[in-house]
Order: C-alpha cells, then structure tokens, then sequence
C-alpha cells in the first residue's frame, strides 16, 4: 500500500531533479543562518556555486556540536512568526538543541509519517497507540501528527501507567503500537503478568533505540505483532526519516526529502553503496531549519539490491555510532553532558563513570563519581544532599532518572589519551 | 564558663559500602600507635560515613589523608550517663526540654560509666545545659 505513490516509487533520473532543485532551495535558506553564510564564506563559494548534488562535496558537514553554538535560535532560518512549533534534543553538553518547525515543515513531517503508517499496512480502520513521550520529545507528536494525517484513530496515551496502557490496548481493540523496544518488551511482560492477551493487536512499530532481530522475534511472539523498525532524528524533524516495509531488510529512508551520503567517519571521504560508514544526511525540504551535510553519527550502509515492494534504495539496520552517544531508554545521552553537569557541581570531583545495564527489559544507567575532599564537612546529611544534588542536575538535563554511586577521592580510574568512562553492559539488545 | 574544653573533635572519614575499608582505617591507627576509644559507622545509599574518638587526632587525621581517605574533623560532646535504668532518659529529656536537637549518637560502656557521645545542633548551648545540671561531660584534655 503506498500513501503517495507517485513520490514513493519515483524514477532515478526524476528524483535527481527533485532533488537538485530542492537542494538548490535548502542552500538559499541555508544563507539566512549566520553559521551556514560564514561556512560559504570560508569555503569561498557563494549559494549560487551549489547547483547539483555534486557541488555538495564543496560544502563542509554540519557537527551535532556546531548546533550548540546556535543556541536557542541561531540556526533558524525563519523569523519566529513563521514557526509554529519547537522541539528539542539533546545537545552535546548541558544546552538542548533546538529544532524549529514551520507550519510547512509540520505537514511535510506529517505526510513522511503518513507515508510509514500506510507502508506498513495501516489503514484508517486502525487504533494506533503512541506509547512514547509527548513533550519536547519529537516521536509523541510527530506520530501522532502523522496518524491523523493518515485517517488512523490516534490514542496519545504516553509514556507511564502500563497497566492503563494494556487496558487502553483492550478497550479499544488497538491494532498499532509505537513504542521503544525495551518498552514492548515490558508491555509483553506486564500483560501477561496481568493474565492479559492482546489478540487486537497486529502492528508493533519500535525506534528510539537500536535493536536486534533476537529482539524482533521476541517483540512479534510476545506481543503478537508484526515488528518495524522506525529511524529518525529531531534534528531532521524526528521520527519518520526512514522505515522497514514488509520485507523487514533494511530501511526505506525517504530520497524526495533526505539526501544520503555514507561517509567513512575518521577521513569524511564518501563510500559507495554497500560500504558500512556514518549516515549523512542534507534533508531538501526543511523551511525552519534547514541543514547541509548533517554528520547523524548513526553507522549503516545503502544496500545495493532493489526492494520487492518498488519504493528507493534502503539503509541497513543500524548498528552503532561513530561516536560516544549512548541511548537509554529511548533518550540520547552523551557522556560530555554528564561531564558538564558534574563540574558545575563543586562538592563532587570531575571525574566520572558511567555503567548502564538492562533491568527487567528497561535500561539503568550507573553513574560513579567522586566526593570532592575540599567539601567534605563529615556529616553524613551532606553527602546524601549532594548525592540528591547530582541526581537531580542529571535529571534536569538528561530528562531521565539515574543512580548516582559517590565513591572516595582518587578512586575512579585516571586516563591518559582517550577515556573509556562508559561501560555498556547491555548485552547484544 | 568556657564550653572549648567540652568540645571534642571526632574523626569523620567518609567511606564507600564495600569490604575492607574499615580495615583500612583500622589497620592505619595501629601503624600510628592510635588508639580508637569510640566508633560508629553510619551508612547510607552505597556510602558511609565512619565516626571515631581517638586519643591522637592529629596524627589520625594526618596519616588517614595521607592514605587517600576523606577526613573532616566535627565537634561532638562526650557525656557521662549513669550504667543504670533511666540514664539516657536522663540526658536526652533535658536536651528535648531545651529545644535542642540530637543529630546524631553512639555510646559505649565504660568500667565505671556509660559515655554516651553527642553530636547536637547547638553544642554550647547543650554543654551549658549540662553541666548546670551536674551532668558530668568529658574534657577533651581527658581524650588527647
């Protein structure tokens, strides 16, 4: 089932003058961003230069920490009055990154869900259940936006209250969920503690976190579904950049409105299809916040073979980063922003690590750090305050609950050259 | 009256919650021929912290930072308590009518008397208070 056909199974040679002159428009709104106009400056080439996808190997990559620079609305080539909504994700250190919508970039984002939702088979005789986060989060109202925009019945039920969810699930003959994938896993769990079995439900749809075909047969036996992988970033509107069909091998990444290039990650040089490098992507129809040469930090491949069912090119499963972000719980955490927020706290030391397990299908981060000697007055209220203190400044800008472990001075491992302060101890989930 | 004599300072050393750390402090004051007279070790998520009298602070507190460990000093008064039903009733009654608050306490029997350690939030206050009541405290000079 196709929502657009006509864009989904596209011609080469048409998609590459879609593609050229919607590049051509995302370099001209790209000149409004002071960050992007001294890039040209740099580079020495004026927007006009870019005139093919060619001439895109003249432009520099746009780096996650490039957009810190920005913050809150540096990168936004659009005057406020034409944004309608803000979402945002986590930055490198303490700040967010911001992401700008237009009222153009809603719909496009919409339709892109829309595209997914009907690729998988979704019709407007579904109930679709978003088990994700509706705040700042892009996969709440990203997918809920793009559910209604299909026909389907969205129930925004969020993240929380399992019990409520598998009710909801049941009163209302749900036929779709969305979720991260540790999340299902739970659902699957708590239902069956609950003596409930979950027969309406046909079409599991899971992202936020990379998983693997272990968790897919377990996700569909459990639940009873048809598992799809979702991926997507906030950065290039949130959820929906590209998607598995039918054919569960690899991702259908939307060619009208991202442009890919696979990259080896330590010499930026471009590598051909089925070779394994960074994803990188210049979206082509973002208004509010448009982007050249975005580094994802995601690792995949294109894969050389035509899809059965007609759409373009696919992106292999994702397995890793080509840096040191870690996803917990469907959330990005970047080692850097830990180490931002313990240096703004005196009483603990800068030096830190950080151990994330699986517990009961969810993921539990660990983080050690060091009670600072200068600060140590010998009252055991204290340390508990401070300890109060570190889990809170973690919480604040990681938007997610941790364990914090205060450990004597002198105690965690000192590195020279590259630290290793993150121990991932998830297993092969 | 001067309430400095009563005040005594007790060695805080702040601990993780994993074998062989008390050893460590333990094995410490040997080395340094510093006898501990009183401990307690208060624990609470993952970390502790260990309280201790010990005739030779100075030395204690040296010889323990050198070894790494975290060590602050915190003034704490050291009461004579009658061996005997009602003493620490005694004690903690007129502490309680006064307002003033206990943190936090250990004691231990002594060959003639119980010695019951206080940590409080007003300590001249308490030490005042006290002694108007004939209630015997232990000089820090009595320690080291």
């Amino acid at each position: 089932m196709f929502w657009d056909e006509t864009i989904e199974t596209i011609k080469p040679a048409d998609l590459k003058n879609l593609q050229e002159k919607r590049l051509r428009e995302t370099v001209t709104r790209c000149a409004n961003v002071g960050f992007y106009k001294k890039k040209f400056s740099e580079a020495g080439i004026s927007p006009s230069d870019i005139r093919s996808l060619d001439d895109l190997q003249k432009l520099p990559f746009t780096r996650k920490a490039d957009l810190r620079e920005g913050y809150p609305f540096g990168f936004l080539a659009s005057p406020l009055r034409d944004i309608i909504r803000i979402h945002t994700t986590s930055g490198t250190t303490g700040k967010p990154t911001v992401v700008g919508y237009t009222a153009g970039d809603i719909d496009a984002w919409s339709e892109l869900i829309a595209r997914n939702l009907t690729m998988v088979g979704l019709t407007k005789d579904d109930v679709f259940q978003n088990m994700v986060n509706y705040g700042m989060f892009t996969g709440g109202l990203g997918f809920h936006y793009g559910a209604e925009k299909a026909g389907l019945v969205a129930v925004p039920s969020g993240t929380g209250n399992t019990k409520r969810q598998i009710e909801l699930i049941q009163d209302f003959g749900v036929t779709a969920i969305h979720c991260t994938p540790s999340y299902g896993l739970h659902l699957a769990e708590a239902a069956a503690e609950m003596k409930m079995d979950l027969p309406s439900l046909k079409v599991g749809i899971f992202g936020a976190e990379p998983w693997s075909e272990k968790t897919r047969i377990e996700l569909e036996e459990k639940l009873g579904v048809e598992a799809f992988d979702s991926y997507g970033m906030s950065e290039l509107y949130g959820p929906g950049v590209a998607f598995e069909c039918h054919e569960h091998n690899g991702l259908h990444i939307w060619h009208d409105s991202y442009y890919v290039e696979i990259i080896d990650p330590k010499t930026g040089e471009n590598l051909g299809p089925g070779e394994q490098g960074e994803l990188v992507v210049t979206p082509l129809t973002k208004e509010a916040m448009p982007l050249l040469r975005y580094r994802t930090g995601d690792i995949t491949m294109i894969m050389d073979d035509e899809c059965p069912c007609g759409r373009g090119p696919k992106l292999a499963r994702f397995t890793g980063r080509s840096d040191d972000m870690l996803v917990i719980r469907g959330i990005n955490v970047f080692p850097s922003q830990i180490e931002h927020v313990l240096l703004s706290i005196p009483e603990v030391g800068n030096h830190y690590m950080v151990y994330v397990d699986r517990v009961n299908h969810m993921d539990e981060m660990t983080i050690e750090v060091e009670v600072s000697r200068e600060n140590f007055h010998g009252e055991l209220a204290d340390l508990r305050r401070v300890q109060n203190k570190v889990i809170k400044s973690l919480r604040d800008v990681l938007e997610l609950r941790t364990t914090v472990q205060l450990v004597e001075p002198g105690s965690l491992p000192r590195f020279e050259g590259k630290a290793k302060r993150v121990v991932d101890r998830r297993g092969d989930n | 009256m001067s309430c400095e004599q009563y005040m005594i300072r007790q060695i805080s050393l702040f601990s993780e919650n994993k074998p062989g750390r008390l050893a460590a402090m333990a094995k410490a004051c040997q080395e340094e021929d510093v006898n501990i007279l009183a401990f307690s070790i208060a624990e609470a998520d993952g970390f502790g912290v260990i309280r201790a009298l010990v005739d030779k602070p100075d030395i204690a507190y040296e010889k323990l930072t050198s070894l790494g460990f975290n060590v602050a000093f915190t003034h704490v008064i050291a009461v004579e308590m009658k061996d005997e039903p009602g003493g620490l009733f005694e004690i903690a009654s007129k502490l309680s009518e006064a307002g003033i608050n206990i943190e936090y306490s250990y004691a231990f029997s002594g060959k003639k008397k119980a010695i019951l350690i206080l940590r409080v939030d007003q300590v001249e206050e308490a030490v005042r208070l006290l002694l108007q009541h004939k209630i015997n405290l232990i000089a820090s000079e009595a320690i080291y």
